[in-house]
């Protein structure tokens, strides 16, 4: 099962996960069921397959301290039977459908998936309504599942220097907001995990009225409607948990942290508190800063990669990325880079605030302005050559609670972004006082000494 | 609900319904020749307003000298940073002003070139024209050269101090000892230290002809388009021999355990052995095989015994790579170090069970249902179907190799497999890479 790392599930410019036009999406069509169902339905009939995706409003943002990852520990147990489908099943009968499938857990949602032969799609969607309301999860196979979810943090994170100071940087740029605890959860709390929190979880929040069932493929739309009732018609909705409103205070000073980890390279994290978009008709913000992150890392010619690894030589790696759509409604504005040899962490964060700053005093060229707007008709073309991301696109946008109606508007949206805007976020938002710079200090690694490093585990 | 006879009436009618899907699932694969000699593979598809193409040479990092290794991948890499006069600057503001997208890779056979652009003449032809200098006209610039070498050895000191990439290294070199299939195709960064734009004009002129190149396309244009830019790919690529085969790649005569120390929470931990080739005679036995073995994502054995019943992983597979020569045939796991030994003694006995008694019928059953069932999904974005033209075409497997694709693996037998697996994979031989882990 993956788990999107924070930063990985992106809508943006820059990783062809784009919005896709009006064309595309006058074939969407939408459905609600009396349990509070969401059924979204997007025929392409260019291949006879189909993508099936349920999404719950259920991530590491609902969470608590203490009960860390338990979004996506639930997630692993989501595969382990329910009373009729035994542990393990669920993958075999998805399998020897010719299916593929998996699942993964981000900030705003937990997310399973199936792809199939068209024909297929009443079994993905039995089994999916299945284990929306009936999962058996047992003490013996939560034992078993903790421990690959363990293991699947220290692959991802605990032997991936870069992947610490990602979860340093969220965790000091986000003092209060949820979207400071990283997804996969904290170690010791998927020590102390039990099964008991797991069940909670599952009872909390798996319900049809707080899911999104999205199917894209060769199909039709009404067929897909009337399967959708005969399995989740019959799903009783119940009420959900409270949600809190969690907004992040104003940051009012520069924050830092360093992180120690063996490494050759240094690395440099930084990122400004931004907007995320709140009103989709009404807000400029969000738009102007994606094309801004199209303009700084956009194409091999954007400014990041041009200044600072062709021209300067001070980096071999730079990013720049913005995610709008968030389901918590706060977002940050992310340059990260790796210096070259000889240079150091400070040099190449004095470079990325240097790019920053000639946005903010120099603005955009209309040149620059036209080629980003040209990647985003190019890529609302591209992605339609995959079901999955046109499917991911809504799922996400309904998860975080958008409809996927603005898919409409949104190149659009872009269109119309101005180079005067541009440089008016730039100028609201990069200002040092909403800085969070997080940054490796690469440690050498001693022959002599392989005991690992950090807390050791206790059992 | 589910009653187990439900589970398996349902999946044997869709089995049966999948079948005759197949009988219309056929592409329409287009193959010609240019007049220069390369070979050209085409689909034509207007469902999209969108052309891919990818062009595809005999110049992989087998290709390099072992004290130059990594000449192979920075041709390839400094082709599209500067062609024709053109900087790499210019080069890349041209493609996204026009929303064009420069890929490619290159492995240990072979380098290629993709392309996806729109297929409006305003966007095609400036995508093409680009695409074409890039490979008919590299300047190879000394500045970007010098550039790139510090870029490449920087990654290749971090590299070296990351346990997946170490264990993949000192693997890599175990398996094929001095077959040029064992050079790291970064190379290593003393031997990048000493690459020189006249060593990348040389591999350029001796690896590039047009003669045997392969050329792949699919999308939004017709049969005389297809045919006028493959020819013009072409006709300016140099006039070079064709490469000569590589040297076979031998088996090892003992088995190799390596321990590399690193203070990693977790151990990573590799085993091989020497696979098979594209269009083995061995190949299907081997495939399906493996699927059941490691390579059925949550339904292969090693993940079952490893990691369902256990909790001793997150991730084990097994895969066959097949190349012009035997690629590897890999098995890999990371475990929480104190648990390497255990892991890997569990993963030994599951991979000589599985040799020695074979693979059940039921067994066999699933993963041709798999299989089979899951064609479709292999070719349905125009993306994966490029890849697929690009590789029937540089291995030179059957035009109907997808035609034929699920015939073969519904031919395959438990004792096929039983005897490919033994007469391939000899488990007292296998080379075994472990980084970090239990001293």
């Amino acid at each position: 099962m993956h788990l999107f790392k924070l930063r990985s599930l992106s809508i943006s410019l820059l990783t062809g996960l784009c919005f896709s036009s009006l064309a595309m999406s006058a074939e969407i069509q939408e459905f609600k069921l009396d349990n509070g169902l969401k059924v979204i339905v997007q025929e392409d009939h260019r291949a006879p397959v189909v993508v099936s995706q349920v999404w719950y409003r259920a991530g590491s943002l609902d969470e608590v301290n203490g009960k860390t990852g338990v979004a996506h520990v639930l997630e692993h147990m989501m595969f382990k039977g329910t009373k009729e489908v035994k542990a393990g099943q669920f993958s075999r009968l998805i399998a020897a459908a010719g299916g593929k499938e998996n699942a993964f857990t981000a900030k705003d949602q937990t997310t399973y998936f199936q792809q199939l032969e068209k024909s297929q799609l009443p079994l993905s969607m039995k089994l999916e309504a299945d284990r929306m309301a009936n999962l058996d999860l047992s003490d013996e196979e939560f034992a078993k599942e903790i421990k690959v979810v363990m293991e699947e943090r220290r692959w991802r994170t605990e032997d991936k220097p870069q992947s610490k100071v990602n979860e340093q940087f969220n965790s000091t740029i986000y003092h209060v907001h949820p979207y400071g605890r990283p997804v996969v959860g904290w170690m010791n709390d998927l020590e102390n995990m039990t099964a008991a929190d797991a069940r909670e979880w599952y009872k909390n929040w798996y319900a049809p009225n707080n899911a999104t069932l999205v199917v894209v493929g060769d199909v039709n739309s009404q067929d897909v409607l009337k399967l959708a009732k005969q399995y989740f018609g019959v799903l009783k909705p119940h009420a959900l948990p409270a949600r809190k409103p969690q907004t992040e205070p104003e940051q009012t000073g520069e924050r830092r942290v360093i992180v120690k980890a063996q490494a050759k390279l240094p690395y440099v994290l930084m990122g400004f508190h931004v907007p995320a978009l709140q009103d989709s008709d009404k807000d400029v913000d969000p738009y102007a800063l994606e094309i801004l992150a199209g303009v700084l890392n956009g194409n091999a010619s954007a400014r990041l990669n041009q200044n600072l690894v062709r021209q300067s030589q001070i980096a071999v790696d730079v990013d720049a990325e913005y995610d709008m759509i968030q389901r918590g409604r706060h977002s940050i504005f992310v340059l990260d880079g790796t210096p070259s040899e000889g240079k150091t962490a400070a040099e190449l964060e004095a470079a990325l605030m240097q790019e920053i700053d000639k946005i903010k005093t120099g603005g955009v060229t209309e040149e620059e302005l036209l080629r980003v707007k040209a990647q985003v008709i190019a890529s609302d073309v591209y992605q339609r050559d995959s079901m999955f991301y046109q499917a991911m696109q809504i799922g996400q946008l309904e998860t975080a609670n958008f409809s996927w109606k603005i898919l409409n508007d949104y190149p659009a949206k872009l269109q119309a972004v101005t180079a005067e805007q541009v440089q008016a976020v730039a100028k609201k938002y990069f200002n040092k006082d909403n800085l969070t710079v997080a940054t490796l200090d690469p440690q050498p690694i001693d022959p002599n000494d392989t005991t690992p490093k950090g807390k050791p585990h206790v059992h | 609900m589910f009653t187990k006879s439900f589970i398996r009436g349902l999946s044997l009618a869709t089995f049966a319904l999948l079948f005759t899907l197949q009988a219309q699932a056929g592409l329409k694969i287009q193959q010609w020749q240019t007049t220069s000699g390369s070979l050209v593979y085409f689909v034509e598809n207007h469902d999209l307003p969108i052309i891919d193409l990818s062009a595809n040479f005999y110049a992989g990092s087998a290709r390099d000298e072992k004290g130059k290794s990594g000449v192979s991948g920075i041709t390839r890499y400094l082709m599209t940073l500067g062609a024709a006069g053109m900087s790499d600057e210019d080069i890349s503001k041209q493609m996204a002003d026009i929303g064009a997208k420069l890929g490619g890779d290159s492995d240990a056979d072979r380098a290629s070139f993709k392309l996806r652009t729109l297929s409006n003449p305003r966007e095609s032809q400036k995508a093409l024209e680009i695409f074409t200098k890039i490979l008919q006209k590299p300047d190879f610039p000394e500045a970007v050269l010098e550039r790139e070498k510090a870029r490449i050895i920087a990654g290749l000191k971090e590299s070296a101090t990351q346990p997946e990439s170490i264990s993949s290294k000192a693997y890599m070199k175990a398996l094929f000892g001095d077959h040029p299939y064992g050079l790291d195709d970064d190379g290593e960064p003393e031997t990048v230290a000493k690459i020189n734009v006249a060593d990348l004009k040389k591999f350029y002129t001796t690896y590039y002809g047009a003669e045997g190149a392969v050329i792949a396309l699919i999308g939004d244009m017709s049969r005389a388009q297809a045919e006028q830019i493959a020819e013009s790919i072409s006709a300016g690529l140099p006039k070079a021999q064709k490469p000569a085969p590589l040297p076979p790649v031998t088996y090892p005569t003992a088995a190799s355990e390596q321990h590399i120390a690193h203070p990693a929470t977790q151990a990573h931990i590799l085993l091989g052995y020497p696979g098979m080739k594209r269009g083995d005679a061995d190949y299907f036995p081997l495939y399906v095989g493996n699927y059941i073995l490691g390579g059925g994502g949550f339904v292969s054995r090693l993940t079952e015994e490893v990691r369902e019943k256990r909790g001793l992983v997150y991730s084990v597979y097994s895969y066959f790579m097949p190349m012009a020569e035997l690629g590897q045939f890999q098995i890999g796991l990371q475990t929480k170090r104190d648990q390497s030994e255990a892991a890997l003694a569990l993963v030994r006995e599951t991979l000589a069970k599985f040799i020695k008694d074979g693979v059940t019928e039921p067994e066999l059953k699933a993963a041709k249902q798999n299989i089979v069932g899951g064609f479709p999904m292999r070719i349905d974005s125009n993306g994966k179907i490029l890849d697929y033209l690009s590789i029937i075409g540089f291995y030179h497997l059957p035009p109907t190799y997808l035609d034929d694709f699920n015939q073969n693996v519904s031919k395959v037998t438990t004792a096929q497999i039983k005897d490919a697996f033994s007469r391939r994979v000899n488990p007292d031989k296998m080379v075994t890479v472990v980084v970090g882990g239990a001293e």
